[in-house]
Order: structure tokens, then sequence, then C-alpha cells
């Protein structure tokens, strides 16, 4: 058991942090003196950055070289991440792209779509987003209704909307899933699709949460025509590259374990600030049980980490990290709140932000609810739910759906 | 950076569940529960080398640290086995460091100790206390006067029948620790017949002086709240996969109850909260080990997590298992016994969680 690097990782970190210190400079200044204020020049100034860490090796490090990457392990992107975070400067624009979409046509598209894509991904030249999630279908993904018909030159015919699109508003493509068979059960009817997103009949709406703000975007397919080659995997086999996506998704978030900046010595400050609320007990107690949920994670990360390390799949601890991370931050908002008063809830502010941002992330990459039933039947061997929708076709699971909402 | 256990520490841990089997010892709670006698199991210990776990391989232990106790903690919880370590670890950690005359005895077993601990100063109380027989106030600790010690230490586990008790005490405002091998003991186990309990008192008994510093004395208590919070994540796998194994057998209206949602994110809390126990116990051994100025937070936030995990699984438990679960035939209450007397000793989980506010804000300010 050890937390130190290796004399390989204490070494890697030294040329990662020698570079930072070099590169530092231009690196945009996204908070305090001298900070960028408008969106399209601070997207901007992102997207060249991230070409910059691109170029240092900074970006995509364990992405296969042949593509741009470093071919090196977590642990590599973790020492990477920490020493961004050091260095003060913003990390890639891209997260998602080069985290999740790039490793997933990586895996599944052909030469030609690795060849086109993917070193404008990793450079920032061109931005991804990812086009899974729609109103009626979140946690039970394989429930999208967004449709792509084929014509008779091969070509797709896309209808549909999705929802919670993070970046789609500055993205030049998007990965799509579409149901392109209704007539099998709704995970064999599935496929993936490259969506360019300046492509007719797309539009791309900010959709405005609690804060006021719109982190997020719906966007809107109409009668979007999307060549053959636009297929990422197999026709019908979309859930297998979906799942895929998933998988990279959770090791980027195993990576980022210190978590989305909901880090306890910020919560602190605002506590230690107020002798009266640092004496506290019931304050305290809170406080108390709020770090030790943070830090648990912190280490859960850690876990993770050493899985993947040693070629395993990450344990239990990864799963859950996501529901100790967004209650635990819930429970600093209202504790915050409840010393600050009113003035925590400011606008804009720091705190009602957080706060207001919180109770969307609960459901964010499926709700705690339908996280616990999986992690209750796969980590725990539990029994599972009965299912309504097992071997059905999709269009008579709508069918029946439609009946019982009118009955 | 690397948090797997070494060979070593995954034999260790497979040897001390190897020796443990031996005894039946949930059983064994129960009859003593009924007025029986619990097994004996120093021997087991002593043949098992735990006693010497913490002690330098110059005064014949092991050698060994924090977190491998630790891995041995954890198995004597996963059976509820009484084995004496609590008491005679953290005691052991001081006597080594100390210069104890006997310190060969303790590192072979053949001289038991007991830790008479006293809490570390913090942020808001800021003397040396120890727990009050009974209710909210802090106990003051013991008066040490060149090798005498006065005063009492309530609720020590492992007391009985320990052959030197080493005790906390203060003199001029700083820490001392005793080596004292007449201390009055008074039996006073309860609730959970697993884990002796005694009142120590000192009448201005003479000790042996431990050379040891302010720090390594503070170390003690929070090995004694790591070793408790191993234990304690034992005791609730043991509860988590007895529940997991009856919620997929039970079948209620037609279907095994571990189906349904309100058995299922119960029993997933469960292993939600000992995976971060599990977590902070990586990190305690790691504090313990390599980085002392973090192992008070790291070894208070390990207890909070093991101590609230243990509350809710035993809970659970007998949740999940429905009456039957709450009868003396079955297991459970015997994780409940032991979770409603470990949240209360040395300390209390409650207090722990206050000292994991206490080290943020210290460092925060």
């Amino acid at each position: 058991m050890d937390l130190n690097d290796t004399p390989e990782q204490a070494a890697y970190r030294e040329k990662v942090r020698s570079w930072l210190e070099e590169h530092k400079g231009e690196a945009p200044v996204l908070q305090g003196e001298g900070a960028l204020a408008d969106e399209d020049e601070i997207t901007a100034a992102r997207r060249a950055w991230q070409g910059r860490l691109a170029e240092g090796g900074l970006a995509g490090v364990t992405w296969p070289k042949e593509f741009g990457g470093q071919a090196l392990g977590p642990i590599e992107q973790l020492v990477v991440n920490q020493e961004i975070s050091r260095a003060g400067v913003p990390g890639i624009l891209d997260a998602i792209g080069v985290g999740m979409l790039g490793p997933t046509i990586i895996a599944h598209g052909t030469e030609e779509q690795k060849t086109r894509y993917l070193a404008p991904l990793l450079h920032g030249d061109e931005v991804w987003c990812q086009l899974f999630s729609e109103p009626a279908a979140g946690s039970d993904l394989a429930g999208i209704q967004t449709r792509a018909r084929q014509e008779d030159d091969g070509s797709w015919v896309l209808n549909g909307q999705k929802v919670w699109t993070t970046n789609a508003q500055f993205a030049s493509y998007g990965l799509l899933l579409a149901r392109t068979d209704a007539e099998v059960p709704k995970h064999k009817g599935l496929t993936m699709f490259i969506v360019p997103m300046d492509a007719q009949g797309v539009t791309i709406r900010g959709l405005r949460q609690i804060s006021g703000e719109a982190e997020f975007n719906e966007v809107f397919f109409d009668d979007v025509k999307l060549p053959a080659d636009a297929v990422c995997g197999e026709v019908n086999g979309g859930w297998g590259t979906a799942l895929t996506t998933l998988m990279f998704e959770r090791v980027t978030i195993g990576l980022g374990s210190e978590g989305m900046g909901y880090r306890s010595d910020r919560f602190a400050h605002a506590i230690a600030a107020d002798p009266e609320a640092r004496a506290d007990g019931e304050v305290r107690h809170q406080l108390g049980e709020i770090t030790t949920e943070l830090l648990a994670i912190k280490f859960s990360g850690y876990r993770t980490l050493t899985a993947l390390q040693r070629g395993q799949i990450p344990g239990p601890e990864a799963g859950l990290a996501k529901v100790t991370l967004v209650n635990a931050a819930i429970k600093a908002g209202d504790l915050i709140a409840d010393v600050l008063g009113p003035e925590a809830l400011a606008e804009p502010g720091e705190w009602s932000y957080m706060i207001s941002f919180l109770p969307g992330l609960k459901s964010a990459g499926g709700t705690e609810e339908i996280l616990r039933n999986t992690i209750g039947e796969r980590v725990l061997g539990l029994p599972p739910e009965p299912r309504l929708d097992k071997g059905v076709p999709f269009s008579e699971l709508r069918a029946k759906e439609r009946e019982a909402v009118a009955s | 950076m690397n948090l797997a256990l070494s060979d070593e520490q995954e034999f260790l841990r497979d040897a001390a569940r190897g020796a443990l089997t031996r005894h039946k010892t949930i059983e064994a709670a129960r009859e003593a529960a009924d007025g029986g006698s619990l097994p004996d199991l120093w021997p087991t210990a002593v043949e098992a080398g735990w006693p010497g776990l913490l002690v330098s391989e110059d005064n014949g232990g092991a050698g060994l640290q924090p977190f491998d106790a630790m891995l041995v903690a954890q198995e004597c919880g996963r059976v509820l086995a009484g084995a004496a370590l609590l008491g005679h670890v953290p005691a052991s950690y001081l006597l080594d460091r100390g210069g104890y005359s006997r310190i060969g005895e303790v590192a072979d077993g053949s001289l038991r100790a007991a830790f008479c601990a006293a809490r570390p100063p913090g942020d808001v109380v800021t003397e040396w206390t120890v727990d009050p027989r009974r209710g909210l106030a802090r106990g003051q600790a013991p008066v040490v006067s060149g090798d005498s010690v006065t005063g009492e230490v309530p609720w020590v586990p492992d007391a009985p029948g320990a052959g030197v008790c080493v005790v906390v005490g203060v003199e001029n405002g700083e820490p001392v620790a005793l080596a004292v091998e007449g201390a009055s003991v008074k039996d006073v186990s309860r609730y959970d017949r697993t884990r002796p309990l005694g009142h120590v008192t000192f009448d201005g008994a003479a000790g042996e002086r431990l050379d040891v510093s302010a720090e390594e004395i503070g170390s003690a208590w929070y090995i004694a709240q790591a070793l408790i919070a191993a234990e304690s994540v034992g005791t609730v796998e043991t509860g988590l996969a007895m529940s997991v194994e009856y919620a997929k057998e039970r079948f209620t209206f037609g279907r095994a109850i571990g189906s349904y949602q309100a058995v299922k994110h119960t029993l997933t809390e469960v292993l939600r909260q000992v995976e971060n126990a599990k977590s902070l116990l990586l990190y305690a051994g790691w504090a313990g080990e390599a980085k002392a100025d973090e192992f008070p937070l790291a070894a208070s936030a390990a207890r909070a997590a093991a101590g609230s995990a243990l509350d809710y699984a035993a809970r659970a438990t007998i949740g999940v298992h429905g009456g039957i679960g709450a009868t003396w035939e079955h297991d459970a209450p015997y994780l409940f016994r032991r979770a409603q007397l470990s949240r209360r000793l040395l300390g209390g989980t409650h207090d722990a969680t206050d000292r994991v506010a206490g080290e943020l804000l210290a460092s925060t300010a």
C-alpha cells in the first residue's frame, strides 16, 4: 500500500510539471483578474489550449499512439489531472469527447472514421457531444425514440429529440443513439451514428435549469439526412457501442475522483470564518459527516485506480461514488446556507449556484434509484425487479404504454 | 500509487480468518449472553503472533504497521471474536516505544495489556479527557505524579484479566503514559458479552513511566479508533452477506424480497456505507504508516464511517430478516449488540465525527 509515485511515475510527473510551468502563460484565464468574460471567447481560448495540451502530450494520455495519444495508463492520466489542477490552469475543453466518445470510436469505428475524426477531436479543433438521453429515456436509455430510417440508397433519415447535451452549442459532431428497428425488443434495434451538428434539420436550444443558466442543451432532429457511413459500429448493434461509452464514462469519473470541486476544505472555509458556527455541535457534526463522505470518495477513487492499473474491473466503490458525492454536496449546500442565512442564496453566487445545480446532478448519468437497482443486482447479486419489457418488441411496448396512460 | 494489499498482508488476513473459524464465536456470543462463558481466544491470538504485531522486531515483535493490525481486527469483527486486541494492540504500541521492561512478554502474549485511553485535546475541549461513567461531559484524565497515578478510566475494553494497564494521565498539563501492573479493575461487561469491559481505578498506584512523546500518546488513541473501525467493517460484512442470502431465499407475494426496491436499496446503502468505510480504512492505514499529520483525521473519519455503517447495517440486517431477525435464536441480534456498545466506546462514533470536523477546521484556520 503506497500512495507515493514510483520512480517512473515521479519522472513522468516532473516532465508534466515542467511542461505546464513552461506553457501555463498560454492558458486562458477564467477566474480572477483579467478573466475572459465572453462565452465565445472562452470557448475559443479553451479549444486552443486543448490543442496545446494535446501537442504537449497532456490530452488523450491513455489513447493509442497512432491516434495522437501517449499509450499510457490511467495512473499517468491521474498524474496529468493532478498537475493541471496544481498549475491552476484549465483542463481540456472536450473532456466528454476525449474521455468517452473518442475511445468509443477507437473501439467501434471504421478505419476511415478514426482517420477523419480522432485527431481534430483530440486537439479541440472539433468538439463533440453525446446524444444519448431523451426526454422520455434517461435511466432506461434503451427506451429511446429518436428514429433513423434507412433509404433505398443506404443513407439514413433521422427524426427525434435529445436532451441534457453538454457542449452541443459549439460542437461539430455528436455521437447519437437512434432506433433503427422498432419491431424487435428495445435493446436490439439501436444503432450509433456520427452526426454533423451543422447538418440541415438540427436545432440546438439551451436548456435553462434552476440557476437560470443553461449548462445543457436540447437538440432536435427533423429529417436530418445522414450518409450510410455515418454508422459507428454495427447497424442494430448500437447498445453494445453505447455500453462502451458508458464504461469509459465510469473510468473518467473514477479519474476525476476528487470530484467536480466539491471538496471539504472549500466548504470548511465558509464555516471556519464564523466563530459561532465552528463551535456549534450540530454544525460540526454535519461538517464531520460530509467530510467523512468526501474523504471516502477520494480514497475510493484511488481504489478504482489501483484496480484499473492491475487490469481489473473497478469494484462497487466506483459506481457508488457518484451517489455519495452528490448527496454529500447537497448536505454541504444545506449546511452552508443554514450557517450563512439567506445571504448564501444571493445570485449570482458560489453557493446559490451550487445549491441550484445539485438537484439535477442527482439524476445525471442515471437516477440514484436506478443506480442502486443496478448495483444491488450486479454487485450484491439480488434478484431483478420483475420487468414487463423483456423480449417485447419496442413498438408493442410503446403501444402498451400509451394504452396504460389512456385508461 | 497502489492501494492493493501486499502478499504478506493477504496472508495475514487469510491466516486470521482461518484461525478464527476454528471457534464458533457467534454461537458463543449467544451462549454468553445467556450466562455461559466465552471461549478464550487469547491462546489463538498468541499462536498467530497478534500480540506482537506492532512491537518492534528488536523487542520480539513483528514490527508491523497499524494497517496490519487493522486487517486482523476486521477478521475478528467478522465473527464477533473477542481476541482482546482492541485493548492490547494500542497499549503494546506505547509499551514498545516507551522502553517497558517486560516488553518481550507483551510481544509474545504471555503478558496481556489493556489501554486506558485518554482522548487528545481538540479545538473545543482542549484537555486530555477520558470517557465518563455516564452523561455527556468528558471525564478528567488521571493525574500523574512521578511514577504514580490517581484517577479513574471507565469502560476500558479488554481490561478484565489484563496483566498490565497502560494508562494515559496528565502531569502539569502534559500527557504521560504509565504501565501499571496493579490497577484495580471492576468488570462491567454488558450488553455485548464478546467485548469485556472494565472500570479501571488508580489510587496512587505505582507504575513504570513510559518514555513516549505526546504525539505518540495521541497516536495510540487513533490506533484504537482505527482498530474499532476495522472491526466494525468486518461485522458489517457479515451482516450484509447474511441479509443478501436471506433476501434471495425469502419470498413474499410471489417473489424474492430482494427483488423489491425497498429491500434492494436498503442493502445497497449498507454496501455504499461499508465500501466508503473500507476506503477510509486504507486512508487510516496509509496515514498511520506514512503521513502522521493526517492520522488523526484519517482514523477519525474511518471510525465515523465504520460506526455509521455498523449502526445502519445492524438495524438493516434485523429489518430484512423480519420478525425472526429480532429473536434470540438468530445471529442478527448479536451484531446489533456489538453495534450498540461499540458506538459508545472510546469516545464514541459521534465524537469521531466531531473530531473530523475539528481537524478540518483547524487545517483551514
